[in-house]
């Protein structure tokens, strides 16, 4: 029998970066807020010191901060006509837990997505016209302009005290930084971090190419800095230990370290941990949250009822939370009706290793999360794609983060995998090889989805979230023609030689690749095509609010984090200037 | 001396450059009081002796330094099968059970410790009915052969098809070379020093923009401050705390090294 909670005015559900965003907005305007976490309290202090979080067997093989996959996992298949599996170890995607969520084990990189990005449909059909795109392909506007977000990654940026050049500032080009971003009100916080020295040799290649690179932006500081919270992060040392690591030195950008102490001084703010939201619960009418059902740690069931429901969790976890409590239409994948699980998008990831000479140190391991050199000359559609075949693009970029072992021991191509040759190659080629990082968007295609999977279950007995994925030709062929791209700057770079590895079909889960899962509860201007308003209202309950990377329509070519914090603020906004005044949809059907 | 030493001894005297290696031992060998106890606490006789002399050729001890079986990867594989990895920690272990795609990655029912104990089981028949006799008494190239059949040919191993079985052993051997050395493997950092990486080191503002600078010092484990100051156990701390000694663990230019608990 649950126990029936005190009702408050909102609760959030997940107390990662964008739980912790929107109950400090909330609190500020008054409301009284509950954050329920499923995970385990932690902070900078005791949880993430030295020595023992320069531990790369526990954090980074064994994944000690992520989601406990023996209580809840996803299950996976490439194709409808396969039947899906668990996946009973992460390896594609490291999904988080606990408080801070995914945030504290971030790298940090921190871009803005382009207008061309929030565009994509109506600018490929302007550019290229109607029949460009293959109609497999469901990519589509996100209802919002850069205009509209510039103040939201602003005012987010600010929080994080973000290490970068600006390079189209008030209108203005400004040599060093990124010709290819949108106008920016303000330059970064903080200067760009220094460059590596992998970094340096790509960026001098890349420019005797003709190409534009600049500091990749970072939440790892170059130095000390205050935010308007009054939060003060210091320097990062270059450890590299930062993802799937908690940060030491305060120097990584975190609910923990930008915003959480702040909100939990708030006597209107209250954090409660180890607690399983297992539905949202809904009126008779269908159409009203009443607050949630969640089980604390002892197995105990309560009820939390709340005026206002923020869903603010990892991705695949948003998508999960509103199938398990019946909200919205679940996507179709054969008519292409119904919404929550569709436009399910990832990221085209590749590679290209620079084998250099004995005398050429590297040092692989002095990086951060975030420290390097990148360029955005085949970001988005920031260049022709006419003759290409393809759409969306990459940055491309040496932005090695450790030198950890484990992880990382290259060898060139035709090294055996073990004995005592493949011995020789480690140690050859370990202090000199940089990697170059070709960070890819993903379209989203009508067979691409997410739904609940019909047979396993969680540790609650709900049923798992069921992955169907596979690349779409269209981001194989824009990873093959890119990683030759970045190949060439390789071999500008003076390395012995270069290996590249265009992403391939297909989509391999036992892989790491990156955990930039994306869309399911997709914003949108068209309730037909989307699960959320522009202002990340739920379309059919109003007073839910769902804040995720689960609300892109497709991934673009960079990193999803700023415009996850960028997204938080902008519903704060709406909910705070708006909704609160006057509770109801905020878009008219 | 430990057992480890014993059984490089013995791995060194069937090689040619017996001379070279155990000079690499002797420099190698870990100072007295800080080796692990040789004890298995998960393997068998007989388990052990495979896992020995598997790891000794996945990663051999050869002319550029020790290899896994000195390094400790036997005691440390013995000792993540006998804890929570082993036991199936993080393992999403409820069925159906079917074989999958290989796209959809690991689908047996087994936790590590039982994959480890039928796998091994299975090796131990095949390879007396193949060659009459143990794993450990072959000559190094047939060693090599049947590692790579195992690992190619995917054999039933009494339920673990033998590639899986490759895949485990290969990555538990990597991760017990390269881990920290709190781990029973990696034993005196040998892995480390033998590629560059300083370890548990968290430091390098002052030098990642002396781009190519020779990173030189010692590594740092979990035993040590993560900070990249050293315990300086042989030097008495001395009196009113900060002013420890400046010993051959130095840490960068920069950096000094200071007491323990001198945080």
């Amino acid at each position: 029998m649950a126990i029936r909670m005190k009702e408050t005015d909102a609760v959030l559900i997940g107390v990662g970066l964008v739980g912790t965003i929107l109950g400090r907005e909330l609190t500020r305007a008054g409301l009284k807020v509950v954050g329920l976490e499923r995970g385990e309290p932690r902070s900078t202090v005791p949880d993430f010191q030295g020595p023992q979080i320069h531990d790369e067997l526990r954090y980074a093989v064994r994944y000690a901060l992520m989601q406990d996959t023996a209580r809840e996992t996803v299950t996976f298949r490439n194709r409808r006509d396969q039947r899906a599996l668990p996946v009973r170890r992460w390896n594609s995607f490291l999904p988080g837990t606990g408080v801070g969520g995914a945030a504290v084990h971030w790298n940090g990189q921190t871009y803005r997505f382009q207008d061309s990005d929030f565009r994509m449909r109506t600018r490929t059909e302007e550019r290229y016209g109607k029949d460009f795109l293959d109609p497999e392909i469901t990519v589509q506007d996100w209802g919002v302009s850069a205009e509209d977000m510039e103040p939201h990654y602003d005012r987010f940026e600010y929080l994080l005290g973000v290490s970068g050049k600006a390079g189209h500032l008030q209108g203005k080009k400004i040599p060093g930084g990124n010709p290819f971003e949108d106008s920016r009100s303000r330059e970064y916080p903080t200067p760009p971090m220094k460059e590596p020295y992998g970094s340096a040799l790509f960026r001098k290649a890349a420019e005797g190419l003709g190409y534009h690179p600049f500091p990749q932006p970072s939440a790892n500081l170059s130095q000390p800095y205050t935010n308007p919270e009054g939060m003060t992060l210091k320097t990062c040392m270059f450890c590299g230990y930062c993802e799937r690591f908690g940060c030491e030195h305060y120097a990584k950008a975190s609910p923990q370290t930008v915003l959480l102490p702040v909100l939990l001084k708030d006597e209107r703010f209250e954090l409660r941990t180890n607690c399983q939201v297992l539905r949202i619960n809904l009126d008779s009418s269908g159409k009203r949250a009443t607050g949630v059902t969640y089980v604390d740690g002892s197995g105990q069931e309560y009820e939390q009822p709340a005026s206002l429901v923020i869903l603010g969790g990892f991705a695949l976890n948003n998508v999960r939370m509103l199938l398990l409590s019946g909200i919205g239409k679940p996507y179709d994948p054969e008519s292409g009706t119904g919404t929550v699980g569709r436009n399910y998008a990832y990221q085209t990831t590749s590679g290209v290793q620079v084998f250099f000479d004995r005398d050429v140190n590297i040092n692989p391991f002095m990086r951060s999360g975030a420290s390097g050199t990148v360029m955005a000359d085949f970001v988005s559609d920031n260049f022709d794609h006419s003759s290409l075949g393809f759409v969306g693009g990459a940055y491309i970029g040496e932005t090695m983060s450790h030198g950890r072992p484990i992880e990382f021991h290259p060898t060139p191509p035709g090294t055996p995998a073990w004995g005592s040759e493949w011995k020789k190659a480690v140690i050859r080629h370990y202090n000199h090889t940089s990697v170059l990082n070709i960070h890819g968007s993903s379209v989203a295609v009508r067979s691409n989805y997410l739904d609940l999977d019909p047979t396993y279950l969680d540790a609650w007995g709900l049923p798992l979230l069921r992955m169907t994925f596979d690349f779409p030709e269209n981001d194989l062929k824009m990873s093959a023609y890119l990683t030759e791209r970045a190949a060439e700057i390789g071999r500008a770079m003076g390395g012995r030689q270069v290996s590249a590895s265009p992403r391939k079909g297909p989509y391999d889960i036992t892989k790491y690749q990156t955990t930039h899962n994306t869309g399911g509860t997709v914003m949108g201007a068209d309730p037909s095509t989307s699960v959320v308003n522009p202002f990340l209202q739920s379309w059919d309950v109003s007073n839910l609010f769902v804040i995720g990377a689960s609300n892109f329509p497709q991934n673009a070519s960079y990193n999803p984090t700023d415009t996850v914090g960028a997204l938080a603020y902008r519903a704060a906004e709406a909910i705070v200037g708006r909704y609160l005044k006057s509770p109801g949809p905020l878009v008219q059907t | 001396m430990d057992d480890s030493r014993r059984s490089f001894l013995r791995n060194a005297g069937l090689t040619a450059v017996a001379t070279a290696q155990a000079t690499v031992a002797r420099a190698q060998a870990a100072p007295p009081g800080q080796d692990l106890p040789a004890a298995y606490i998960f393997f068998n006789e007989q388990e052990a002796a495979f896992v020995e002399a598997a790891t000794a050729r996945l990663i051999p001890s050869d002319e550029t330094g020790p290899g896994a079986r000195e390094a400790g990867v036997p005691q440390y594989i013995d000792r993540q099968l006998a804890g929570a990895w082993g036991a199936g920690d993080r393992l999403y272990r409820s069925g159906p059970w079917h074989a999958g795609e290989p796209t959809q990655g690991y689908q047996l029912p087994h936790t590590p410790a039982e994959l480890f104990r039928k796998a091994l089981r299975g090796i131990a028949d095949d390879v007396r009915k193949q060659y009459g006799a143990e794993f450990g008494a072959l000559p190094e190239a047939r060693q090599d052969a049947y590692l790579t059949a195992l690992q190619k040919e995917n054999r039933d191993l009494g339920g673990v098809p033998s590639g899986v079985f490759f895949t485990t052993l290969l990555e538990a051997t990597l991760e017990g070379f390269f881990s920290d050395p709190a781990y029973g493997g990696n034993r005196d950092m040998v892995s480390w020093k033998m590629i560059g990486f300083p370890g548990a080191y968290a430091n390098y503002y002052d030098l990642v923009d002396r781009h190519g600078v020779a990173f030189d010092q010692p590594p740092v484990g979990l035993a040590d401050d993560g900070h990249g100051r050293m315990r300086l156990r042989a030097v008495p701390m001395a009196p009113g705390g900060d002013a420890g000694a400046h010993g051959a663990h130095a840490g960068p230019a920069g950096v000094h090294d200071r007491p323990a608990g001198g945080k």
